[in-house]
């Protein structure tokens, strides 16, 4: 199972778990539709079009599995997730899992983290948003496969005292311009998974031991004033691994792709970024083309 | 009541003369910061010292000495605080910088983590951008498509950190214009 938790803007919708489908462009979850303009929509409109693309003989990706709940802030939303998951991960097989716009909250966190780490096979997880908040919070994070954080939250990973990127502390901030310095640091101070994606005007991949690639072609300026831009890239990302790709490959090809979707996309800062999604077929087919070791197709 | 009476001995050991309001959430932060700076009480929204810290949190920093007064006002408004603790150590600071990115016909502003982008000729916000809370995309719902002035507060709908740093990007962004 490639499972996603998120939450959506509508704080009526309920806890919802499901196969994730794409059908005539309609993004939807038992059911119910879900539009991909901003937050875990855009994650899952994202990740469904990567997979869809590579395996275009189904709409249906039967073991792609989604854990939403409306949410606007209050947490009621997340809290209901929290609870499901740890009353029920005992009992899914999950290959990948993905937590994304989630309230931070450590002691949920701790309980959900310790249930995965039981489970006899241990999933690839990967933390976005306010989850990822939560896992460098708790002191946690090395348990973590990868983190994709934007270059401000990168400086909130490398800034061990802050508990969120609201109190990330000048000095750190001012590093904008020296992204090794600060994955150093957040390495140093085990406050970053195994594998990091930094989302920024240059896209890096690193781990432990520094930077294994970046990333800065094409470049879109107007890509930052993009809601959602960032939530794209963790889709692509999440569904290239969920592929069995190894996670470094996986984050460089997802960076090429999410860069290249955004160029054909021809963006402005008001452009949507359901805008960028349509464009990812072309560019995934094309990056994939370049490289000339394609991956194999979803089963 | 009893537990601020408590607290209320705590801070008589407070050697700063600083104290510490300690809400359930986010968004009652911000309620009592509207009511206490309209009062024209001297405050300062901070983070809480790592005892108290639960992932997403805001404290209100007052001076002892008004502590009264303060707790009145919140009455009034029907706001209750938590806790109230003294500042035994340093408090988190939030971020107070503001980035200004100029695209030609459209002006983006960050604060913190969060952007706030505006077509500049017609006051349009065309995206928001960044966070990690889930009130950010409701906010981006509720905001993308109106004009500045049309646009609600995310400071008045706001709940969490995201939400008050957006709430600051707007701030400024308006003032920019």
């Amino acid at each position: 199972m490639l499972a996603v938790v998120g939450t959506v803007t509508d704080q009526d919708f309920p806890l919802t778990t499901g196969n994730i489908n794409m059908i005539d462009g309609q993004l939807c979850i038992n059911g119910k539709n879900l539009l991909t303009n901003r937050g875990t929509p855009a994650l899952l409109g994202a990740m469904v079009t990567t997979l869809n693309t590579l395996s275009p003989s189904t709409d249906n990706i039967q073991d792609t599995t989604g854990f939403i709940a409306g949410d606007i802030g209050l947490g009621n939303g997340s809290s209901k997730l929290y609870q499901y998951l740890v009353e029920n991960i005992p009992h899914m097989d999950i290959d990948v899992i993905v937590f994304h716009y989630l309230q931070p909250d450590v002691d949920w966190h701790n309980k959900i983290l310790f249930k995965l780490n039981d489970l006899k096979k241990k999933p690839v997880i990967i933390a976005d948003a306010g989850f990822m908040y939560a896992a460098k919070m708790s002191g946690l994070a090395t348990s973590y496969d990868l983190f994709t954080p934007d270059v401000g939250e990168l400086a909130f990973l490398a800034d061990e005292k802050a508990p969120h990127p609201f109190y990330t502390r000048g000095f750190i901030l001012h590093k904008n311009n020296k992204i090794p310095d600060l994955i150093t640091r957040a390495y140093f101070h085990e406050n970053a998974a195994k594998h990091l994606l930094v989302k920024g005007s240059t896209d890096y991949i690193a781990d432990e031991n520094g930077i294994m690639f970046s990333v800065n072609s094409p470049a879109t300026e107007t890509m930052e004033a993009i809601g959602g831009t960032g939530d794209t890239l963790t889709g692509i990302v999440t569904a290239l691994i969920g592929t069995g790709m190894k996670i470094p490959k996986a984050a460089k090809i997802a960076a090429k792709v999410n860069r290249l979707a955004g160029y054909y996309a021809n963006p402005t800062p008001a452009t949507q970024v359901d805008e960028i999604i349509k464009c990812i077929p072309i560019a995934l087919k094309k990056i994939l083309k370049e490289i000339e070791n394609p991956v194999s197709p979803i089963r | 009541m009893l537990s601020i009476f408590k607290n209320k001995k705590d801070t008589i050991l407070s050697k700063e003369g600083l104290g510490i309001l300690v809400f359930e959430n986010t968004s009652e932060v911000i309620q009592a910061e509207k009511t206490l700076k309209s009062n024209n009480v001297k405050i300062r929204v901070m983070g809480p010292p790592p005892g108290i810290q639960t992932g997403c949190d805001l404290v209100i920093e007052f001076e002892l000495i008004k502590e009264l007064n303060i707790l009145r006002l919140l009455k009034k408004a029907d706001i209750s605080p938590q806790q109230i603790v003294p500042v035994t150590d340093p408090l988190l600071i939030p971020v107070d910088l503001f980035h200004v990115k100029n695209f030609g016909a459209f002006l983006m502003v960050r604060a913190a983590n969060m952007k706030i982008t505006i077509e500049i000729e017609t006051q349009l916000i065309v995206n928001i951008s960044g966070g990690g809370c889930p009130d950010v995309p409701y906010l981006a719902c509720k905001m993308v498509g109106k004009t500045l002035a049309q646009a609600p507060d995310p400071l008045e709908i706001g709940h969490t950190l995201c939400g008050y740093a957006l709430g600051l990007a707007f701030e400024e962004i308006k003032k920019q214009c």
